[in-house]
C-alpha cells in the first residue's frame, strides 16, 4: 500500500492519485497460494500488486497456531486483511483491504479450490505448479476486480477448457490453444449453470443418495447425540435443455434442505417436487439433515477394553467390533481410527482381520479392517507400551469409527420418480447401474468410545437413451 | 520468441511469462515486447497478454497506452463477449491518462443490449472511481441507471458498484426497492450477498422498528401466563393492529426467506444477519436451523459461522437452545472450533440443562487438547455464576480438579475457583487450605498468584496456615514470577495489618528482598507498601487506613462472555469477525423514530395510474391489520409492488422501444412463434369473430416482440431453450395450450397414437414451471406489465398496447394487469361424501390462485378427510370422464392417509370456458367413487387490473350483441363501494378498476381459457336500484354471469 503510494510520487502524479491510494476498494485484492512448508508458490493480484510480505502475517499466526487447522481464517494486519482457507495441504490466502462479509470471501475460495480439483483431478501443489497458465486464466475468469464474475464450473470449461493429456500432446505438435475457440453462449443465457448445446449418443442421469450418521456415543454405548446428514450427488449426462423434476416418496423426513442453484424454491415449497434444468456433468444437487434425530438406529457397537497399568509403562488393548441390525446389508469399509495419548510409545497389537499402523509421531493408530462379516468378528488386541516414567494416561482416547453400507439410506428417504420434460428423447426407466460409491462418509468421534458411522445408499434412477 | 511469427512460439513465451508472473518475479521489462501482440488474433494469446497488461500497466503507462486503440476498436465489435472482455481489460489498466476514455466507455457500455455488458460497465464503475475519485459524480448518473436494469445478471453487480461509490446515497435505491426483492432470488449467489447487505442497511433507515412491539406482546405474555389462549390471542392481535409492518419491510424478508436454502454459506449466513436485524424477534428463529445446517462444513465457515452464533445466543438464548447438542464437540475439531462451540454451549445453558451440560464439560476436562480442557474450565466458572442452582456443584467438581495431574488444568481451576469464591464468601476455609497445599506443587504463575492472593484477601479465616505459606513463599521469593512476587508483597502487606506479631520479620525480609528487585513494578510496589504499613515518622494520615485499603471488600469479578460487546457490530461483517473496525464498516443505523415516507418507493406512473396506486395503498393499510400473515395479503403486496414497479417511467419505456427495434435482429427466434401463433389462429374453432382475430393477430405481432425481447432479456434461474420459451408466450396469448404440444412435436416426428396419453401429462407437467420462467422473464423484461401471473396478461396487454401505438401516446402507458387476489371465497362444495365414499370424504373450493398449473386451469383444491378408522392408501385420480376439449391435471397420489387425518391436494382443469361438469374417478387402493367438479362461473375467470381509462376504450369495443344488462334491486346495506366490491369479488374471480364517479364500479377479468375480457359495471341509481352491465366477447359466459350476480347484491 504505501510502497504503492510511493511509486505514484516517483512518476511525478499528484495529490489526486494519493487520493486514490487512500481509498480502498472493497472484495478480494490478492491471491497467493501457500503449501505447507511455507513457501509461496502463486500469487495473483486483480488490483494493485501487494507485496509477498503481507504473508509474514500470517506465517506468524501458523507458527503460533501450532496446528495448520488451528490457523485463523481471519488475520488483521496493519494495512490488510488476511482471509485464509486450508484445504489438500494448501493454505489459500486472500488479502483483503476493507469491510466484507469474511463468508463470502471463505465460500470464494473454496469454491476456487473445487475448481482446480475439477480441472485437475486434484488440487495439489503439482498440479497447481503444472498448470499454472490454466490457473491463471481461471482465476482472471473467476473474478474481476475482486468481485466473482464467473464461478460456475460449466461456464468456465466453456470459456477454458480443461486439461487433458492429449490435449496437451495435441497442443504442443500444432500449437493449437486451450482457451475456448468459440465463445461461450452460457454467461448470456439464463441458465447460468448450464452450457448450450450438449449432446450425448447415451443420455444418462444419476443420483448418488450418500448419507452419513453422525454420532457420539459414550464409554457405556448409549448415543448422546447423533444426526443424519445427507446429500444426493448427481451425474446428469443429458442432451440439450432437460427439465428434470424428483420426487421423493417420503419428502417429509428431509427437515432441513439446502439446494443447488438450479433448483426452484418454489416448487419446493408448494409440492415438495424438485424441479430443475441440471448442470452437465457432476454436481450436488441437494443436501439434507434428516428431522427424527432420536430414532437413528447405529448400525455397528464397539466391545473396548483400553486399560494403562500404573507404574508398569504398559498398558492392555482390546477392541472388537459388531454389526448391529442392518436390514441385511454387509458393513463394509470399517476403518478405525484412535488418537492415543502422547505418553504411548509403540503399540503391539495382533488384528484377527484387517491390517493395522501405528505412527508413533502423530499418535494415531488406524485399523482398516473391512467389512464385518457376523460369524466372526474382527478384533484388535495387544500390549501398549508407554513411555517409562511418564504418568499413566488418564483418560482412554476415543474410538473414531468409519463405515459404509451400500444400497441402504438409513433415514429411508425414498425416491418416487423422475420425470423430464423439455426434450424428446424418452426416458425408459428402471435400467439400474450400480456404481463404486466414490465418497467416503464422514467419520465420527466421541468420548470414550465413539462409533461414527456413514451409511451409503446409491441409487441409479434412469437411463434414458435417444429415441 | 515473442518476435516469432509463428502463434506456437508466441503462445510458449506468454506462457512462461505468466508463469513468472505467477511465482510473483519482475517481468516488466519484457512490457515493449508483449504489448505488440495486443492485436494478435490467436485468442489465447490475446487472454494471455492481458493478463500482462493488468499486471504491468500501471507500472509502465506510456507504453501501455499503445495498447488502448485495440481496446477500443474491441469495444465495437459484435461479439458481446469480446466488448465485455475490453471493457474488463481497459478499466483494469490503471493509467490515469485514459480515464475520459474509460468514462466514455463505461457510459456507452451502460447502455448495452446485452446484460453482460452491462454487468462488467457495473464493476468498471469501481475500477473507474479507485483510480478517480473526481469522477464520482458522472459515476453515480450511471449507477442511477443501472440500478433500474432489471437483469439479475446486472442487479449484484451495480448494488456492489453503489456501495464502493456512493453508499450514503440512499435515495437512489427507493425506487429500485421492491424490483432488488423481487429479483433477489434470481441474482447470482455473489450478488445476493452484496444485495441483502445494503438492503439490511437500507431497511434500518427505512422500517420503523418492529421490536417495540414485540417487547409490548412478550411482557404481556407473562403477565397473563394463566390466560385462556383465545383471550391471549385476540389481545395480540389487537396489540399487532397498533404496529403495521410496512408492507415493503415484510417483502424483504418474505423474498429473502427462501435463500436461507442456498449452497452458499455467504448468502445464509447474509439471510441471517437480516432477519436478526430487521426481522420481529419472534421470527428471527427460523434462521438457526440453516445456521446449524452450517456446522457441516469447512472448518472456515464454521469458525465464522459459530462466531455469530455466539453473538446471537447471548441476546436470544431460545433461538438456539433446540439445538444444543448440534455443538457438542467433536474430538477431530480443531482447538478454535471446540472453544467456540463450548461458548456458545455456556451461553445456552440455564436450570434445565446444566446438568446435562456439566456432564458433557466432564469428558471435555478430560481431553488431550489442555487448552480446550482449560477452556472448559472457564465455562464451568461461568455457569456456575450464572446459575445460582449449580455453584455449589461446579464448585465441588472444580475442587476435584485441583488433584488432576495435569499442570495446566489445575490452574485454570484455580483461577476460576479464586473467582468463584469471591462472589460466594461464604464456607472457603477448607478449600482455601486445600489450595495452600497445592502450593508446593503448583508452577504455574498465575494460579501460585491466586492461590496467595486467596490466602492473603481470606487470612483471617485461615490464621495458622497463612503465616507459614508467607514463611514458604518469602524462602523462593526469588525465583519467582512477578506476578507472583507482587501477589507474595501483597500477601505480606496484609498479614503485617491483621497479624502483625508473627509476621513483622518475615513481611520486612520480603519488603527488603522485593526493594532491590530487578523489575522496577516490584520496587515500586515494595516501596508502596512499606511506606503505606509500616509506621515512621515521615509516613502521612494515610497508614492509618491501611487496614481499609488492603482490606477492604473487593467486588467479585463478573465472569462473562467475550462475546458480549461484538453485537455492536453487524452480523456476518468482517468488523463483526475481528471485533474490531475494519475499514469501511459502515454502522447499521437505529431504527427510525417515525417512519420516512413510505411512498417514495412507489415508482411513478403516468397520471392514469396514480389513483390506482392510490386505492393499493389503501387496500394495504385494511387488510394487514386483519390478517396480518395470511397469503393472500402477501400476494397482494406482491402484485401491488411488482405492478408499481413495473409501470416504467416514461424514459424507460422509451428505452424500451429502442429495445423493441433492435431486438428485430434476432428475428431468427421470433419467425418460429409467429408461423405457430399464425398455424394457430388458423386453425382456431370458427365460432371465433373475425374482430377477435383480428385483435389476435395483432397481439401475436406484440407478442412477438416482446417474446424476442425476452429472449434477449431472460435471465431466469428456470427457464428453458428458446423454443420452449415461444409456447410457453404463446400459451400466454390464451392459445390453445395443445397447439403447443404439436409445434413441437411436428418439428419432431409425428407422435405416436398410443403415446398420447404419455405426451399429454409432460405438456401439463411442464407449465408449472414454466409459471415461474415467465414470472422472471417479465421481470427483466421492458414490458409494462409485470406481475407474477404474467401469463395471461398478454392478450389483454397487447388490445391496450395496439391502442398505444396507434395513438401513439407513450405519456399514457397504460397499465393492464393481472391481480392477485385478495378474497378467497370460503364456501366448500361437497365431492364426495364420506357415506358413499366408504369413509373418504373429499370436499372442494376453488383456491383462486392463478397460474399454479398453467394458464388454462383453473386450480381447485381439494380437501381429502378419512373418517374411517383405518388408513386409506394410495388415494390417486382414476379414469377421467371430461367433455372433449378439457383437460386435467392430477394431483400426485396420495402414499396413505391416517384415520381422522385429512390432505389438501390442488388440481387443475382446464374448464374450456364452460360450466361444463368435469366427471372423474377417485380412487383409493381398493374403491373408485365417480365424482363431479361444476364451477360457478365466477370461477372461470382470472382478475385484471386496469386503468379506468383502459377499462372505456375496451368497453367501447365490446358494445352491441356483446353487452348483457339490467337493472336490479339493491339492498340499502349493500349500496356503500366496500360492501359491493367485497361482494362482488366473492361471487366472481373479478378485479378492481379505479373508478372516478362513486356510483359506478368497474370490474375487469379475464377468462382463464381464452383469455376474453370480461368488464362489469355496477352503477348505482336512485332509489336503491342499480345497473349492472357485462361487456364480454363470450356472450353465454356474460349472462350466466349476469345471473349469478344478479341476487349477490339485492340480498341483504
Amino acid at each position: 500500500m504505501r510502497r504503492r503510494c510511493g511509486d505514484r510520487a516517483g512518476t511525478g502524479l499528484s495529490g489526486q492519485t494519493a487520493q486514490a491510494c487512500s481509498r480502498d476498494e472493497k472484495m478480494i485484492h490478492s491471491l497467493f497460494l501457500i503449501n505447507c512448508s511455507g513457501d509461496i508458490f502463486l500469487e495473483k493480484h486483480w488490483k494493485s500488486v501487494v507485496s509477498q510480505s503481507v504473508c509474514d502475517y500470517f506465517f506468524e499466526a501458523q507458527e503460533k497456531a501450532i496446528d495448520v487447522e488451528n490457523v485463523p481464517p481471519v488475520i488483521s494486519t496493519p494495512h490488510h486483511y488476511l482471509i485464509s482457507i486450508y484445504r489438500d495441504k494448501i493454505f489459500f490466502v486472500s488479502v483483503i483491504q476493507t469491510e466484507v462479509p469474511p463468508l463470502f470471501v471463505i465460500e470464494f475460495l473454496h469454491r476456487v479450490a473445487d475448481t482446480f480439483q475439477d480441472y485437475f483431478g486434484e488440487c495439489s501443489e503439482t498440479a497447481i505448479k503444472d498448470n499454472v497458465v490454466i490457473v491463471y486464466e481461471l482465476l482472471e475468469e473467476m473474478l474481476d476486480n475482486g468481485f466473482p464474475l464467473a464461478t460456475e464450473s460449466n461456464i468456465l470449461k466453456e470459456l477454458i477448457k480443461p486439461p487433458t493429456i492429449l490435449r496437451s500432446v495435441v497442443n504442443s505438435i500444432t500449437g493449437s490453444s486451450n482457451v475456448g475457440d468459440t465463445l461461450p453462449t452460457g454467461q448470456l443465457s439464463n441458465i447460468p449453470w448450464r452450457r448450450a448445446g450438449v449432446k450425448y449418443t447415451n443420455n444418462e442421469a444419476y443420483f448418488d443418495v450418500v448419507e452419513e450418521i453422525d454420532a457420539i456415543i459414550d464409554k457405556s454405548g448409549s448415543t448422546v447425540f447423533a444426526e443424519i446428514q445427507g446429500v444426493i450427488d448427481s451425474c446428469i449426462k443429458l442432451s440439450g435443455m432437460p427439465d428434470l423434476s424428483l420426487s421423493f416418496m417420503n419428502p417429509r423426513l428431509l427437515d432441513d434442505v439446502s439446494f443447488h442453484p438450479c433448483i426452484r424454491f418454489k416448487r419446493w415449497e408448494s409440492e415438495r417436487v424438485l424441479s430443475f434444468i441440471p448442470p452437465d456433468g457432476n454436481f450436488r444437487l441437494i443436501s439434507y439433515r434428516v428431522s427424527s434425530q432420536n430414532l437413528v438406529a447405529i448400525p455397528v457397537y464397539v466391545k473396548h477394553m483400553i486399560s494403562f497399568k500404573e507404574n508398569t509403562s504398559s498398558g492392555r488393548f482390546d477392541v472388537t467390533i459388531g454389526p448391529k441390525q442392518n436390514m441385511g446389508k454387509t458393513v463394509e469399509g470399517v476403518v478405525m481410527t484412535v488418537h492415543m495419548p502422547k505418553a504411548v510409545l509403540n503399540m503391539n497389537l495382533t488384528a484377527t482381520q484387517g491390517s493395522y499402523t501405528f505412527d508413533p509421531v502423530t499418535k494415531v493408530l488406524t485399523w482398516d479392517v473391512g467389512k464385518i462379516t457376523p460369524q466372526k468378528l474382527p478384533n484388535l488386541k495387544g500390549i501398549v507400551n508407554l513411555q517409562s516414567g511418564a504418568p499413566k494416561p488418564e483418560e482412554n482416547p476415543s474410538l473414531n469409527i468409519q463405515f459404509k453400507i451400500q444400497q441402504l439410506a438409513i433415514s429411508g428417504l425414498k425416491v418416487n420418480r423422475l420425470d423430464m420434460y423439455g426434450e424428446k428423447y424418452k426416458p425408459f426407466k428402471g435400467n439400474c447401474k450400480k456404481r463404486v460409491l466414490r465418497k467416503d462418509p464422514k467419520y465420527q468421534i466421541f468420548h470414550d468410545t465413539q462409533t461414527q458411522g456413514a451409511n451409503s445408499r446409491r441409487t441409479c434412477l434412469l437411463l434414458l437413451r435417444s429415441v | 520468441m515473442l518476435e516469432s511469427s509463428k502463434d506456437s512460439a508466441k503462445l510458449d513465451a506468454m506462457k512462461r511469462i505468466v508463469g513468472m508472473i505467477a511465482k510473483g518475479k519482475n517481468a516488466s521489462e519484457l512490457f515493449p515486447a508483449v504489448v505488440k501482440n495486443v492485436a494478435s488474433k490467436n485468442i489465447e494469446i490475446k487472454k494471455l497478454v492481458y493478463v500482462y497488461l493488468m499486471r504491468y500497466a500501471e507500472e509502465q503507462q506510456d507504453l501501455a497506452l499503445l495498447s488502448i486503440s485495440t481496446f477500443q476498436r474491441a469495444l465495437k465489435d459484435p461479439n458481446q463477449l469480446i466488448r465485455a472482455s475490453a471493457l474488463r481489460v481497459l478499466s483494469s489498466i490503471r493509467v490515469p491518462i485514459i480515464v475520459p476514455i474509460m468514462m466514455l466507455a463505461i457510459k456507452e457500455a451502460s447502455s448495452d443490449l446485452s446484460p453482460y455488458v452491462r454487468k462488467n460497465a457495473a464493476h468498471a464503475i469501481q475500477k473507474l472511481y479507485s483510480l478517480d475519485p473526481e469522477q464520482k459524480e458522472m459515476l453515480i448518473e450511471v449507477i442511477e441507471k443501472l440500478l433500474k436494469d432489471r437483469s439479475t445478471l446486472v442487479a449484484g453487480s451495480v448494488v456492489m458498484a453503489f456501495e464502493e461509490v456512493c453508499p450514503d446515497r440512499i435515495d437512489l435505491i427507493h425506487k429500485n426497492y421492491r424490483k432488488l426483492c423481487n429479483l433477489l432470488v434470481d441474482v447470482e449467489e455473489w450478488g445476493q450477498v452484496v444485495i441483502i447487505h445494503m438492503l439490511t442497511r437500507y431497511a434500518r433507515t427505512q422500517f420503523l422498528s418492529p421490536w417495540k412491539v414485540d417487547e409490548v406482546v412478550d411482557e404481556y405474555c407473562e403477565n397473563n401466563f394463566y390466560e385462556s389462549d383465545e383471550e391471549q390471542k385476540e389481545k395480540d392481535q389487537k396489540l399487532k393492529t397498533v404496529y403495521t409492518m410496512d408492507p415493503d419491510h415484510r417483502l424483504l424478508l418474505r423474498n429473502t426467506k427462501p435463500l436461507l436454502q442456498s449452497r452458499n454459506a455467504a448468502v445464509v449466513m447474509a439471510v441471517a444477519q437480516l432477519y436478526w436485524h430487521l426481522a420481529p424477534k419472534s421470527e428471527a428463529g427460523i434462521v438457526s436451523k440453516s445456521l446449524v445446517r452450517l456446522l457441516r462444513s469447512n472448518r472456515e465457515v464454521q469458525y465464522i459461522v459459530l462466531q455469530n452464533i455466539a453473538t446471537m445466543s447471548i441476546q436470544r438464548k431460545g433461538m438456539f437452545e433446540p439445538y444444543l447438542k448440534s455443538f457438542y464437540v467433536r474430538s477431530t475439531d480443531p482447538t478454535m472450533i471446540k472453544t467456540l462451540k463450548l461458548e456458545i454451549m455456556t451461553n445456552l445453558a440455564n436450570e434445565a440443562n446444566i446438568s446435562t451440560l456439566l456432564r458433557e464439560f466432564q469428558t471435555y476436562v478430560k481431553s488431550q487438547d489442555k487448552q480446550f480442557a482449560a477452556a472448559t474450565i472457564q465455562a464451568i466458572g461461568r455457569c456456575a455464576t450464572n446459575i445460582t442452582e449449580v455453584t455449589d456443584t461446579c464448585l465441588n467438581g472444580l475442587v476435584c480438579l485441583l488433584s488432576n495431574r495435569d499442570e495446566i488444568v489445575v490452574a485454570e481451576s484455580v483461577v476460576v475457583i479464586k473467582k468463584l469464591l469471591q462472589t460466594q464468601p461464604a464456607h472457603h476455609g477448607e478449600i482455601i487450605k486445600h489450595m495452600a497445599k497445592l502450593l508446593d506443587n503448583i508452577t504455574v504463575p498465575v494460579a501460585r498468584a491466586s492461590i496467595l492472593w486467596l490466602i492473603g484477601e481470606y487470612c483471617e479465616r485461615v490464621p495458622k496456615i497463612a503465616p507459614d505459606v508467607l514463611r514458604k513463599t518469602a524462602k523462593s521469593f526469588t525465583n519467582e514470577d512477578d506476578l507472583v512476587k507482587l501477589q507474595i508483597l501483597n500477601l505480606g502487606a496484609k498479614l503485617y495489618l491483621t497479624n502483625s506479631k508473627q509476621t513483622k520479620l518475615l513481611t520486612q525480609y520480603v519488603l527488603n528482598l522485593g526493594k532491590y528487585d530487578q523489575s522496577y513494578d516490584i520496587r515500586d510496589r515494595t516501596r508502596f507498601i512499606r511506606q503505606l504499613i509500616v509506621p515512621n515518622e515521615k509516613s502521612g494520615a494515610l497508614s492509618k487506613y491501611a487496614k481499609k485499603i488492603f482490606l477492604a471488600q473487593k467486588p467479585a469479578p463478573l465472569l462473562e462472555s467475550p462475546f458480549k460487546d461484538r453485537d455492536h457490530f453487524q452480523l456476518g461483517t468482517l468488523s463483526h469477525t475481528l471485533n474490531s473496525r475494519a475499514t469501511g464498516y459502515l454502522e447499521l443505523s437505529d431504527w427510525p423514530e417515525a417512519a420516512p415516507d413510505p411512498s417514495v418507493r412507489n415508482v411513478d406512473v403516468a397520471e392514469s395510474a396514480k389513483e390506482w396506486t392510490g386505492i393499493l395503498g389503501k387496500q394495504k393499510k385494511e387488510k394487514p391489520t386483519k390478517k396480518f400473515y395470511s397469503e393472500s395479503e402477501e400476494e397482494e403486496d406482491e402484485s401491488a409492488s411488482n405492478s408499481s414497479s413495473g409501470s416504467g417511467s416514461d424514459s424507460e419505456s422509451e428505452k424500451e422501444d429502442k429495445e423493441e427495434g433492435s431486438t428485430d435482429e434476432s428475428s431468427g427466434s421470433s419467425s418460429p412463434s409467429e408461423e405457430s401463433t399464425d398455424s394457430e389462429s388458423d386453425s382456431k374453432e370458427s365460432a371465433a369473430k373475425k374482430t377477435c382475430r383480428a385483435v389476435n393477430e395483432s397481439d401475436s405481432e406484440d407478442i412477438k416482440k416482446k417474446k424476442a425481447e425476452g429472449i434477449f432479456k431472460k435471465r431466469s434461474t428456470s427457464s428453458s431453450s428458446d423454443s420452449e420459451y415461444t409456447s410457453s408466450d404463446e400459451c400466454s396469448s390464451g392459445s390453445k395450450s395443445e397447439s403447443d404440444s404439436k409445434s413441437d412435436s411436428e418439428s419432431g416426428k409425428s407422435e405416436n397414437a398410443t403415446s398420447n396419453k404419455k405426451e399429454e401429462k409432460p405438456v401439463q407437467d411442464r407449465k408449472t414451471p414454466k409459471n415461474q420462467d415467465v414470472f422472471l422473464l417479465d421481470l427483466d423484461d421492458f414490458c409494462p406489465v409485470t406481475t407474477p401471473v404474467a401469463v395471461p396478461t398478454a392478450a389483454v396487454l397487447s388490445p391496450s398496447l395496439t391502442a398505444d401505438l396507434e395513438g401513439l401516446s407513450l405519456s399514457s402507458s397504460s397499465v393492464i394487469d393481472v391481480t392477485m387476489h385478495v378474497s378467497v371465497p370460503t364456501k366448500t362444495h361437497e365431492l364426495l361424501h364420506r357415506m358413499s365414499g366408504k369413509g373418504l370424504a373429499a370436499h372442494y373450493h376453488f383456491s383462486r390462485q392463478p397460474g399454479i398449473f398453467g394458464d388454462c386451469m383453473v386450480p381447485v383444491q381439494v380437501t381429502l378427510t378419512n373418517t374411517t378408522d383405518q388408513k386409506i392408501e394410495n388415494i390417486h385420480i382414476g379414469e377421467k370422464k371430461l367433455p372433449p376439449g378439457m383437460r386435467m391435471h392430477e394431483f400426485n397420489p396420495i402414499e396413505c392417509l391416517e384415520p381422522g387425518g385429512s390432505i389438501t391436494a390442488t388440481v387443475g382443469i382446464d374448464f374450456c370456458d364452460s360450466t361444463q361438469t368435469a366427471s372423474f374417478q377417485l380412487c383409493t387402493k381398493d374403491d373408485h367413487f365417480n365424482v363431479n367438479i361444476q364451477p360457478p362461473v365466477g370461477e372461470l375467470l382470472l382478475p385484471v387490473t386496469m386503468s379506468e381509462k383502459d377499462f372505456k376504450k375496451e368497453q367501447g369495443m365490446l358494445t352491441g350483441m356483446n353487452e348483457t344488462s339490467t337493472t336490479i334491486a339493491v339492498a340499502p346495506q349493500n349500496s356503500t363501494r366496500l360492501v359491493i366490491i367485497e361482494r362482488v369479488v366473492k361471487a366472481a374471480n373479478l378485479g378492481v378498476v379505479p373508478s372516478g364517479q362513486d356510483n359506478i364500479h368497474r370490474f375487469a377479468a379475464k377468462t382463464v381459457h381464452s383469455g376474453s375480457l370480461m368488464l362489469v359495471t355496477v352503477e348505482l341509481k336512485e332509489s336503491s336500484t342499480a345497473q349492472l352491465i357485462i361487456n364480454t366477447e363470450k356472450t353465454v359466459i356474460g349472462s350466466v354471469l349476469l345471473r349469478e350476480l344478479k341476487p349477490v347484491l339485492s340480498q341483504g
